[in-house]
């Protein structure tokens, strides 16, 4: 146990060091749209990183965590449209909402379990995304272009794609390392015990639900803080944020890095999103090849892709 | 004086009564063994008497309090603590793991989100004692998955205990066990006796009449008969229903 | 204001009758196979696409119906052996991911082989007119006819689970999963019957409403996601509950969108109405969901929380 603890120490210098490191090597090469890339992935790390809090730690299949992004992204919108362009703010409104959304839509989804846990998540997911949809005055189903990204102290640094690009990987490092706080700590045992044996749980004098609970509003308010990330690298918010095939995404990668260690997280969404970026390169039709090495990888290793990179977490 | 005292306790499964108008008292600090043919209904009566299910009707008071309506957890909180027949335990865990984890239950809140609760020596200490109690304290690093069965079921008296309960319900304890198993749990059980008020369900009647104060007799969900091990043995009523005797 | 109801009304029931289609054979392979298939919604689509392609090669909608049915029941067959067969005894996560991954591939090829651009076909010469209903209010013969075989289905079904032998099986197997072994059915062959039974239901709806819809490569989201709410508000593994489920959803969705911003008007301003009613119409029968949930977690006839 200590042993994996050093070496996950190891590799999150690794990942966190490369990642830093990326813009310089960007620039020696000449290659900028290297940062915008990278941006996008930091964003997608953090979503999976909180995905991985309560499916791999709590065991809860969330198949709608790109609500959350898309919560997040439409505060920066909304708030802009409003005069208000402080990150601060932004940040504040974005995981308010989402943990608002969080609690009433946990509340509901916790009292199942299972297949109908995945599908009601799912639901819900879509009814935002149809809310969204229907909201006309942020241009509906178009979405709406943001004229500048967020400011902090009245200030336009992040319109800098390098300095929006370090203040995400510093926002990252701060929430993979309060992940790591929350899941060694009084909490996170009760919510992996919950998840090995709720009715053990309970014989001890604990009632699961309300852990879970906690873990969900918590995961869905730093899935907003991705989501916020995300409209300022894109400049731009949609509901296509919130489609269902994100969600997708974002279980695919957890699970791709190994579920329940934050670190696989991080490195299976650099990875989804380069073999999404590297296989477009070939082909508009990058899906079908996506999806059939999803479909191979799951048949073909012997537990399942769950089994093939079994978490460690405790 | 009694501390768990229960009144007219029903619940049917449709027309099939399994707990039928059911009075029990358990005097505080005995050991108080409930017997009875299979089909009975015990380990559906330590399922209510637990909150792990409901009851149709009846009165369940522990320490003075009802605990009708009450959940399990919440009579946990309350000093009722139980194992199962079919052990319940946290095979990811440590052995020490799943026994904090019970104590931690118990000491203060777990909505604590930043200290790291593996070094928490207050709850390691406490769960290390309970491990101790039960003969477990050299296996609290193993993985609790890959203990053997007996020692499964040492754990889980372990857990039990580290919830600090007044009253401790036994479904089962020796369910499975070999005879060197099994005789150290019955050991870990006498050492118990006193401390800890229990209920035991157990099929092994040798260990039956060796730990039990008083024993009840439990036949298609009625209590025919209560007493000490020897006016148990002795009753007719007793032995006609049960031990098989004309 | 009546007439204008009742047209909805007849709307919502047909979009009721296309859910049951879908969530009938769904709600079976959750219920008795513990098994999440989220690539159901595809299979209507492809449905939908085979119609138009055969009814292109027939010249008749009525022989492209009669070709998509055999084609999507075959289609069934062969993702249960090359995939499903796989997964039933592996976590939930991984039938996620896997039929993930098919929904991804199977819309690819679709959009392959028909492109991105929405299709259309017409109804049958002898279906297209109208028939009037009351007073001058006229309704499309066309789908009056969905909705007609739609309940054709439905009794369809019910007659087979309720007087035949693997009827009585299924009824088993939904609400308690080891009886089914325990009544020494062959497992396996249930559950590929299901799997491909259901799929054929999944290609009939969408080759039925093909000349009502755009036929387009998302259409199978928004239904199959629609299915989902179906089946958690009947309660999973149940066919009447799925009947009920689609029925209730198909109505509160379409008089929801109808009526909810003339509703709204009695006390909002009409600009204000219209706006508000928008928004919270596609979001009533989510609510309607985690009202029923809240009160009933196993859904309505569901056996098992």
């Amino acid at each position: 146990m200590t042993r994996w603890l050093m070496r996950r120490r190891v590799a999150a210098w690794l990942i966190f060091g490369g990642f830093a490191a990326l813009p310089l090597i960007a620039a020696l090469t000449g290659d900028p749209y290297l940062v915008v890339v990278a941006t996008r992935i930091l964003a997608f790390a953090m979503a999976a990183l909180a995905l991985d809090l309560i499916l791999g730690y709590g065991g809860m299949v969330s198949f709608g965590h790109a609500a959350y992004l898309g919560i997040g992204a439409y505060a920066v919108a909304i708030l802009s449209r409003a005069g208000i362009t402080d990150l601060g703010a932004h940040l504040g409104a974005a995981v308010i909402a989402g943990a608002a959304f969080a609690l009433v839509t946990g509340a509901i989804s916790l009292r199942t379990r299972g297949i109908y846990f995945i599908m009601i998540t799912l639901a819900f997911a879509q009814m935002a995304y149809f809310f969204f949809v229907s909201l006309s005055a942020y241009g509906g189903d178009d979405g709406v272009t943001l004229t500048t990204r967020s400011t902090v102290l009245g200030q336009d640094w992040l319109a800098d794609d390098r300095v929006l690009y370090y203040a995400a990987l510093a926002m990252l490092l701060g929430l993979y390392l309060l992940c790591v706080a929350i899941t060694g700590s009084r909490f996170g045992r009760v919510l992996t015990g919950a998840r090995e044996n709720p009715l053990r749980m309970q014989a001890v004098g604990f009632t699961p639900f309300r852990f879970q609970l906690t873990a969900f509003v918590i995961s869905g308010a730093m899935t907003a803080i991705a989501g916020v990330i995300l409209a300022n690298q894109a400049s731009f918010v949609s509901p296509s944020y919130m489609n269902w095939h994100r969600s997708g995404e974002l279980v695919v990668m957890v699970v791709l890095g190994g579920i329940g260690n934050l670190l696989g997280a991080i490195a299976g969404a650099t990875l989804a999103l380069l073999l999404e970026e590297w296989l477009a390169l070939f082909t508009e039709h990058w899906r079908l090849i996506f999806g059939t090495l999803l479909i191979l990888v799951v048949l073909f290793s012997r537990d399942g892709l769950t089994g093939l990179f079994k978490g460690r977490g405790k | 004086m009694s501390l768990l005292s229960v009144r007219g306790l029903r619940k049917s499964y449709g027309a099939l009564k399994v707990t039928d108008d059911l009075d029990l008292e358990v005097t505080e600090g005995e050991l108080h063994a409930i017997i009875g043919p299979n089909g009975a209904g015990k380990s559906t009566l330590i399922a209510q008497l637990s909150g792990q299910a409901g009851s149709d009707a009846g009165s369940v008071r522990f320490a003075g309090a009802e605990m009708m309506g009450r959940p399990m957890p919440a009579r946990v909180r309350a000093g009722m603590s139980r194992s199962f027949q079919i052990t319940s335990i946290l095979p990811g865990f440590t052995v020490l793991q799943n026994v904090a984890t019970a104590v931690q239950a118990h000491s203060g809140s777990s909505f604590r989100f930043f200290a790291p609760v593996a070094r928490d020596a207050d709850l390691n200490a406490q769960a290390l004692e309970a491990l101790s109690r039960v003969g477990l304290a050299d296996r609290a690093q193993t993985r609790a998955g890959s203990l053997s069965h007996g020692e499964k079921r040492a754990l889980e008296l372990a857990i039990a205990l580290a919830t600090r309960p007044r009253l401790l319900l036994l479904d089962e304890p020796l369910a499975g066990t070999s005879g060197a198993e099994a005789e150290r749990l019955v050991q870990v059980m006498a050492g118990l006796k006193g401390q800890v008020t229990l209920v035991l369900i157990e099929h092994d009647m040798d260990a039956v009449f060796a730990l039990a104060d008083r024993v009840s007799v439990l036949v298609y969900g009625r209590i025919i008969a209560t007493g000490t091990p020897d006016q148990v043995r002795a009753d007719p009523a007793v032995r006609a229903a049960y031990l098989g005797d004309a | 204001m009546t007439s204008l109801f009742l047209l909805q009304l007849l709307n919502g029931v047909q979009l009721g009758v296309l859910l049951f289609l879908i969530a009938a054979g769904l709600t079976l392979v959750f219920g008795i196979m513990d098994f999440v298939n989220l690539a159901h919604g595809v299979i209507y689509m492809v449905g939908a696409y085979l119609v138009v392609m055969f009814a292109g090669m027939t010249g008749s909608y009525g022989l492209g119906l009669l070709l998509t049915l055999p084609a999507t029941l075959v289609i069934g067959l062969v993702l249960e052996a090359l995939i499903f067969r796989r997964l039933y005894d592996r976590p939930h996560l991984d039938q996620v991911l896997a039929t993930f991954g098919l929904v991804m591939v199977v819309t690819e090829l679709v959009k392959i082989i028909w492109g991105q651009s929405p299709l259309s076909i017409l109804p049958p010469d002898a279906l297209s007119g109208s028939v009037p209903l009351v007073g001058a209010l006229r309704y499309p013969v066309f789908r009056l006819v969905v909705i007609g075989a739609g309940l054709a289905v439905a009794v369809g079904l019910w007659l087979v689970i309720t007087r035949t032998r693997i009827g009585m099986q299924l009824r088993a197997g939904a609400s308690n999963r080891a009886m089914v072994g325990a009544l020494g059915v062959d497992i396996g062959r249930l559950f590929t019957v299901i799997f491909a039974f259901g799929a054929m239901l999944a290609g009939f709806a969408g080759a039925m409403v093909a000349p009502i819809l755009s036929v387009d490569p998302g259409m199978g989201e928004s239904v199959l996601i629609l299915a989902f709410v179906v089946i958690v508000i009947g309660g999973i593994g149940s066919v009447k509950g799925a009947f009920a489920g689609a029925l209730l959803v198909g109505i509160v969705d379409t008089l929801g969108r109808s009526f909810g911003p003339i509703i709204l008007r009695a006390v909002m301003e009409p600009s204000a109405a219209a706006q508000t009613g928008r928004v919270l119409a596609p979001m009533l029968v989510y609510v309607l969901m985690a009202a029923i949930l809240a009160a009933r977690p196993q859904g309505l006839f569901g056996a098992r929380p």
